[in-house]
Protein backbone atom coordinates (compact mmCIF):
# COMPACT_ATOMS: atom_id res chain seq x y z
CA UNK A 1 0.00 0.00 0.00
CA UNK A 2 2.87 2.51 0.87
CA UNK A 3 4.71 1.48 -2.19
CA UNK A 4 2.02 2.16 -4.31
CA UNK A 5 0.97 5.89 -2.55
CA UNK A 6 4.72 6.54 -3.23
CA UNK A 7 4.48 5.65 -6.85
CA UNK A 8 1.45 7.58 -7.39
CA UNK A 9 2.93 10.28 -5.23
CA UNK A 10 6.20 10.21 -8.39
CA UNK A 11 3.55 10.32 -10.77
CA UNK A 12 2.04 13.35 -9.44
CA UNK A 13 5.43 14.94 -8.62
CA UNK A 14 6.99 14.12 -12.14
CA UNK A 15 8.05 16.73 -14.12
CA UNK A 16 7.40 16.46 -17.86
CA UNK A 17 10.09 16.15 -20.67
CA UNK A 18 9.89 19.73 -21.69
CA UNK A 19 10.41 19.89 -25.41
CA UNK A 20 9.58 23.50 -25.92
CA UNK A 21 11.38 26.87 -26.40
CA UNK A 22 11.62 29.76 -24.04
CA UNK A 23 11.16 32.61 -26.20
CA UNK A 24 8.36 34.79 -25.59
CA UNK A 25 5.37 34.14 -28.19
CA UNK A 26 6.12 36.17 -31.71
CA UNK A 27 4.61 39.90 -31.57
CA UNK A 28 1.61 38.85 -33.31
CA UNK A 29 0.91 35.29 -32.26
CA UNK A 30 -1.55 36.27 -29.57
CA UNK A 31 -2.23 40.32 -30.51
CA UNK A 32 -4.95 41.07 -32.74
CA UNK A 33 -4.05 43.74 -35.22
CA UNK A 34 -5.19 47.08 -34.50
CA UNK A 35 -7.24 47.80 -37.73
CA UNK A 36 -10.64 45.25 -37.07
CA UNK A 37 -11.08 45.25 -40.67
CA UNK A 38 -7.50 43.20 -40.99
CA UNK A 39 -7.99 41.18 -38.48
CA UNK A 40 -10.95 39.74 -39.25
CA UNK A 41 -9.62 39.11 -42.71
CA UNK A 42 -6.69 37.17 -40.70
CA UNK A 43 -9.00 35.24 -38.41
CA UNK A 44 -10.85 34.22 -41.73
CA UNK A 45 -7.47 33.02 -43.20
CA UNK A 46 -5.70 31.30 -40.12
CA UNK A 47 -8.88 29.44 -39.26
CA UNK A 48 -8.18 27.74 -42.42
CA UNK A 49 -4.76 27.15 -42.01
CA UNK A 50 -2.96 23.82 -40.23
CA UNK A 51 -1.03 23.71 -38.16
CA UNK A 52 2.19 21.75 -39.01
CA UNK A 53 2.62 20.20 -35.98
CA UNK A 54 -0.63 19.70 -34.65
CA UNK A 55 -2.19 19.25 -37.67
CA UNK A 56 -5.52 18.21 -36.61
CA UNK A 57 -6.00 21.70 -35.74
CA UNK A 58 -5.85 25.12 -37.64
CA UNK A 59 -3.32 27.17 -36.76
CA UNK A 60 -6.20 29.86 -34.89
CA UNK A 61 -6.75 26.57 -32.34
CA UNK A 62 -3.05 25.78 -31.98
CA UNK A 63 -0.68 26.99 -29.09
CA UNK A 64 2.10 25.18 -30.58
CA UNK A 65 4.86 27.76 -31.07
CA UNK A 66 4.97 27.51 -34.82
CA UNK A 67 1.25 28.01 -35.12
CA UNK A 68 1.74 31.32 -33.29
CA UNK A 69 4.41 31.84 -35.58
CA UNK A 70 2.47 31.37 -38.19
CA UNK A 71 -0.15 33.44 -37.02
CA UNK A 72 2.42 36.78 -36.79
CA UNK A 73 3.59 35.96 -40.69
CA UNK A 74 -0.39 35.83 -41.50
CA UNK A 75 -1.08 38.96 -39.47
CA UNK A 76 2.30 40.91 -40.06
CA UNK A 77 1.09 40.46 -44.29
CA UNK A 78 -2.31 40.89 -43.49
CA UNK A 79 -1.22 44.65 -41.87
CA UNK A 80 1.05 44.85 -44.82
CA UNK A 81 -1.53 44.68 -47.22
CA UNK A 82 -1.56 41.21 -48.86
CA UNK A 83 -4.34 39.57 -49.91
CA UNK A 84 -5.37 36.52 -47.40
CA UNK A 85 -5.55 34.04 -50.53
CA UNK A 86 -2.07 34.92 -52.01
CA UNK A 87 -0.53 34.07 -48.50
CA UNK A 88 -2.38 30.74 -48.96
CA UNK A 89 -1.12 30.22 -52.28
CA UNK A 90 2.53 31.25 -50.94
CA UNK A 91 2.08 28.47 -48.20
CA UNK A 92 0.25 26.36 -50.20
CA UNK A 93 3.76 26.61 -53.24
CA UNK A 94 5.79 25.90 -49.94
CA UNK A 95 4.26 22.80 -48.50
CA UNK A 96 1.15 21.49 -50.79
CA UNK A 97 -2.30 21.86 -50.51
CA UNK A 98 -2.61 19.71 -47.61
CA UNK A 99 -1.82 23.23 -45.42
CA UNK A 100 -5.06 24.87 -46.11
CA UNK A 101 -8.00 23.65 -44.89
CA UNK A 102 -10.11 25.36 -47.53
CA UNK A 103 -11.03 22.52 -50.17
CA UNK A 104 -9.51 23.55 -54.22
CA UNK A 105 -10.69 22.42 -57.06
CA UNK A 106 -7.72 21.29 -58.99
CA UNK A 107 -7.48 18.76 -61.46
CA UNK A 108 -7.09 15.93 -58.98
CA UNK A 109 -10.15 17.05 -56.64
CA UNK A 110 -12.58 17.92 -59.15
CA UNK A 111 -14.57 14.00 -59.43
CA UNK A 112 -15.31 15.18 -55.45
CA UNK A 113 -17.45 18.00 -56.67
CA UNK A 114 -18.61 16.11 -60.15
CA UNK A 115 -19.47 12.32 -58.42
CA UNK A 116 -22.40 13.89 -56.46
CA UNK A 117 -23.84 15.37 -59.04
CA UNK A 118 -23.44 12.15 -61.70
CA UNK A 119 -24.97 10.10 -59.26
CA UNK A 120 -28.06 12.65 -58.73
CA UNK A 121 -28.31 12.34 -62.47
CA UNK A 122 -28.39 8.61 -62.90
CA UNK A 123 -30.56 8.30 -59.77
CA UNK A 124 -33.13 10.78 -61.44
CA UNK A 125 -32.96 8.48 -64.93
CA UNK A 126 -33.29 4.95 -62.99
CA UNK A 127 -36.08 6.44 -60.88
CA UNK A 128 -37.71 7.67 -64.19
CA UNK A 129 -37.43 4.92 -66.31
CA UNK A 130 -39.39 2.95 -62.73
CA UNK A 131 -41.64 5.45 -62.40
CA UNK A 132 -42.66 5.91 -65.98
CA UNK A 133 -42.87 1.75 -66.39
CA UNK A 134 -45.58 1.88 -63.68
CA UNK A 135 -47.77 4.95 -64.99
CA UNK A 136 -48.02 2.61 -68.88
CA UNK A 137 -49.62 -0.37 -67.04
CA UNK B 1 -49.20 -5.06 -69.88
CA UNK B 2 -45.36 -3.89 -70.40
CA UNK B 3 -42.13 -6.17 -69.63
CA UNK B 4 -40.28 -5.37 -66.43
CA UNK B 5 -37.36 -2.58 -67.58
CA UNK B 6 -35.02 -5.14 -66.34
CA UNK B 7 -35.15 -9.37 -66.13
CA UNK B 8 -35.76 -11.22 -63.23
CA UNK B 9 -32.04 -12.75 -62.88
CA UNK B 10 -29.81 -9.32 -63.75
CA UNK B 11 -32.39 -7.73 -60.78
CA UNK B 12 -31.91 -10.22 -58.04
CA UNK B 13 -27.73 -9.76 -59.15
CA UNK B 14 -27.87 -6.05 -58.95
CA UNK B 15 -29.43 -6.47 -55.19
CA UNK B 16 -26.30 -7.53 -54.18
CA UNK B 17 -24.31 -4.46 -55.56
CA UNK B 18 -24.89 -1.81 -52.26
CA UNK B 19 -23.31 -4.79 -50.15
CA UNK B 20 -20.87 -5.53 -52.13
CA UNK B 21 -19.74 -1.58 -52.60
CA UNK B 22 -20.34 -1.49 -48.76
CA UNK B 23 -18.07 -4.48 -48.35
CA UNK B 24 -15.29 -2.73 -50.54
CA UNK B 25 -15.57 0.43 -49.04
CA UNK B 26 -15.13 -1.49 -44.98
CA UNK B 27 -12.06 -3.25 -46.65
CA UNK B 28 -10.55 0.11 -47.72
CA UNK B 29 -10.97 1.43 -44.04
CA UNK B 30 -9.15 -1.45 -42.46
CA UNK B 31 -6.37 -1.48 -45.02
CA UNK B 32 -5.69 2.50 -44.38
CA UNK B 33 -6.31 1.58 -40.69
CA UNK B 34 -3.20 -0.64 -40.73
CA UNK B 35 -1.18 1.18 -43.11
CA UNK B 36 -1.65 4.58 -41.52
CA UNK B 37 0.03 7.77 -44.13
CA UNK B 38 2.86 9.49 -43.86
CA UNK B 39 2.36 12.28 -40.81
CA UNK B 40 5.25 14.39 -42.44
CA UNK B 41 4.70 17.42 -44.44
CA UNK B 42 7.17 17.44 -46.95
CA UNK B 43 8.51 20.63 -48.35
CA UNK B 44 7.16 21.37 -51.88
CA UNK B 45 10.17 23.37 -53.02
CA UNK B 46 12.37 20.74 -53.56
CA UNK B 47 14.15 21.51 -56.93
CA UNK B 48 13.30 25.21 -56.78
CA UNK B 49 16.08 27.82 -55.77
CA UNK B 50 15.94 28.81 -51.81
CA UNK B 51 14.09 32.26 -51.34
CA UNK B 52 15.89 35.57 -50.25
CA UNK B 53 16.88 35.29 -46.29
CA UNK B 54 19.53 37.17 -44.13
CA UNK B 55 19.27 35.73 -40.63
CA UNK B 56 21.76 37.30 -37.81
CA UNK B 57 24.28 35.63 -36.28
CA UNK B 58 22.48 33.11 -33.36
CA UNK B 59 25.66 32.98 -30.84
CA UNK B 60 28.79 35.18 -30.59
CA UNK B 61 31.95 34.61 -32.59
CA UNK B 62 30.10 32.95 -35.41
CA UNK B 63 28.86 34.65 -38.04
CA UNK B 64 25.50 34.58 -39.04
CA UNK B 65 23.65 33.13 -42.47
CA UNK B 66 22.56 34.88 -45.31
CA UNK B 67 21.14 33.35 -48.79
CA UNK B 68 24.10 33.76 -50.73
CA UNK B 69 26.68 31.85 -47.97
CA UNK B 70 24.84 28.75 -49.60
CA UNK B 71 25.64 29.92 -53.69
CA UNK B 72 28.98 29.93 -53.61
CA UNK B 73 29.94 27.00 -56.03
CA UNK B 74 29.91 24.32 -53.42
CA UNK B 75 27.06 21.66 -51.53
CA UNK B 76 25.94 22.38 -48.68
CA UNK B 77 23.86 20.81 -45.36
CA UNK B 78 21.75 23.54 -43.97
CA UNK B 79 21.09 22.22 -40.60
CA UNK B 80 17.67 23.82 -39.28
CA UNK B 81 17.71 22.73 -35.05
CA UNK B 82 17.08 24.30 -31.11
CA UNK B 83 18.73 23.91 -27.92
CA UNK B 84 15.60 22.98 -26.73
CA UNK B 85 14.76 20.07 -29.25
CA UNK B 86 15.54 16.77 -27.91
CA UNK B 87 16.38 14.92 -31.34
CA UNK B 88 18.63 17.51 -32.31
CA UNK B 89 21.02 16.48 -29.41
CA UNK B 90 21.00 12.66 -30.83
CA UNK B 91 21.74 13.55 -34.54
CA UNK B 92 25.10 15.57 -33.03
CA UNK B 93 27.37 12.81 -33.57
CA UNK B 94 26.43 12.41 -36.99
CA UNK B 95 27.17 15.94 -37.85
CA UNK B 96 29.90 15.25 -36.24
CA UNK B 97 30.53 12.76 -38.44
CA UNK B 98 29.46 13.95 -41.86
CA UNK B 99 32.22 17.55 -40.67
CA UNK B 100 34.49 14.89 -40.61
CA UNK B 101 34.24 13.75 -43.70
CA UNK B 102 34.62 17.36 -45.41
CA UNK B 103 30.74 18.68 -45.42
CA UNK B 104 29.89 21.75 -44.67
CA UNK B 105 26.83 22.46 -42.22
CA UNK B 106 25.00 25.73 -41.82
CA UNK B 107 23.07 26.02 -39.41
CA UNK B 108 19.69 27.68 -38.51
CA UNK B 109 18.68 28.04 -34.83
CA UNK B 110 15.13 28.39 -34.15
CA UNK B 111 13.35 29.96 -31.38
CA UNK B 112 16.68 29.99 -29.65
CA UNK B 113 18.48 32.22 -26.95
CA UNK B 114 22.01 32.55 -27.16
CA UNK B 115 23.16 31.58 -23.89
CA UNK B 116 20.92 27.85 -24.16
CA UNK B 117 22.46 27.83 -27.88
CA UNK B 118 25.75 28.04 -26.44
CA UNK B 119 25.39 25.53 -24.10
CA UNK B 120 23.73 23.13 -26.27
CA UNK B 121 27.09 23.67 -28.15
CA UNK B 122 29.53 23.10 -25.71
CA UNK B 123 27.37 19.85 -24.90
CA UNK B 124 26.98 18.66 -27.88
CA UNK B 125 29.90 19.96 -30.10
CA UNK B 126 29.95 22.45 -33.26
CA UNK B 127 29.94 21.09 -36.72
CA UNK B 128 28.75 24.70 -37.41
CA UNK B 129 30.15 27.04 -40.15
CA UNK B 130 27.50 29.72 -39.70
CA UNK B 131 24.14 30.08 -37.39
CA UNK B 132 21.18 32.04 -38.60
CA UNK B 133 19.07 33.08 -35.56
CA UNK B 134 15.62 32.70 -36.97
CA UNK B 135 13.80 33.58 -33.73
CA UNK B 136 9.67 34.18 -36.04
CA UNK B 137 10.18 30.33 -37.84
CA UNK B 138 10.38 32.77 -40.88
CA UNK B 139 12.74 30.50 -42.41
CA UNK B 140 11.00 27.56 -42.14
CA UNK B 141 7.93 28.61 -43.94
CA UNK B 142 10.11 30.04 -46.40
CA UNK B 143 11.90 27.08 -47.38
CA UNK B 144 8.53 24.56 -46.67
CA UNK B 145 10.09 23.40 -43.37
CA UNK B 146 7.74 22.12 -40.74
CA UNK B 147 9.97 21.00 -37.28
CA UNK B 148 13.29 20.18 -35.84
CA UNK B 149 15.66 19.18 -37.00
CA UNK B 150 15.46 18.97 -40.26
CA UNK B 151 18.07 18.84 -43.15
CA UNK B 152 18.60 20.28 -46.14
CA UNK B 153 21.10 19.36 -49.07
CA UNK B 154 21.25 22.57 -51.18
CA UNK B 155 23.55 22.75 -54.02
CA UNK B 156 26.35 25.15 -55.32
CA UNK B 157 24.04 27.46 -56.81
CA UNK B 158 21.15 27.80 -54.59
CA UNK B 159 19.16 25.40 -55.13
CA UNK B 160 17.31 22.78 -52.51
CA UNK B 161 18.13 19.35 -53.78
CA UNK B 162 17.20 17.38 -51.12
CA UNK B 163 14.49 17.65 -47.50
CA UNK B 164 15.60 15.16 -44.59
CA UNK B 165 12.67 15.12 -41.69
CA UNK B 166 13.70 14.19 -38.56
CA UNK B 167 17.30 13.48 -36.71
CA UNK B 168 19.93 11.71 -38.68
CA UNK B 169 20.36 8.47 -37.46
CA UNK B 170 23.52 6.69 -37.62
CA UNK B 171 22.62 4.81 -41.15
CA UNK B 172 21.30 7.43 -42.90
CA UNK B 173 25.00 9.07 -42.89
CA UNK B 174 25.88 7.12 -46.27
CA UNK B 175 22.34 8.76 -47.64
CA UNK B 176 23.02 12.30 -47.06
CA UNK B 177 26.50 11.92 -48.14
CA UNK B 178 25.41 10.51 -51.82
CA UNK B 179 22.57 13.64 -52.16
CA UNK B 180 25.52 16.00 -51.05
CA UNK B 181 27.75 14.30 -53.85
CA UNK B 182 24.61 14.95 -56.49
CA UNK B 183 24.48 18.07 -55.59
CA UNK B 184 28.04 18.94 -55.99
CA UNK B 185 27.97 17.73 -59.36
Amino acid sequence: MKALLLALLALVLAVPALADDSLPPAPYAYRQLENPEQEAKAKALMETLRCLQCQGQSIADSDAPIAGDMRHQVRTRIAAGEDPEAIRAWLVERYGDYVSYAPQVTAVTWPLYAAPLVLLALAFVFARRRFSGRAGT
Amino acid sequence: MSEPAIPRKAMRWTLWLPALVFAGFVALVGYNLRNPAEREVRSALIGKPLPEFALKAAVEGQPGLVRADLANGQPHLLNIFASWCVPCAVEAPQLAELRRQGVNIVGVAIRDRPDELKGFLARNGNPFSRIGADNLSAIQFAIGSSGVPESFVIDGKGVIRYQHIGEIRPDQVPLILTKLQEAGQ
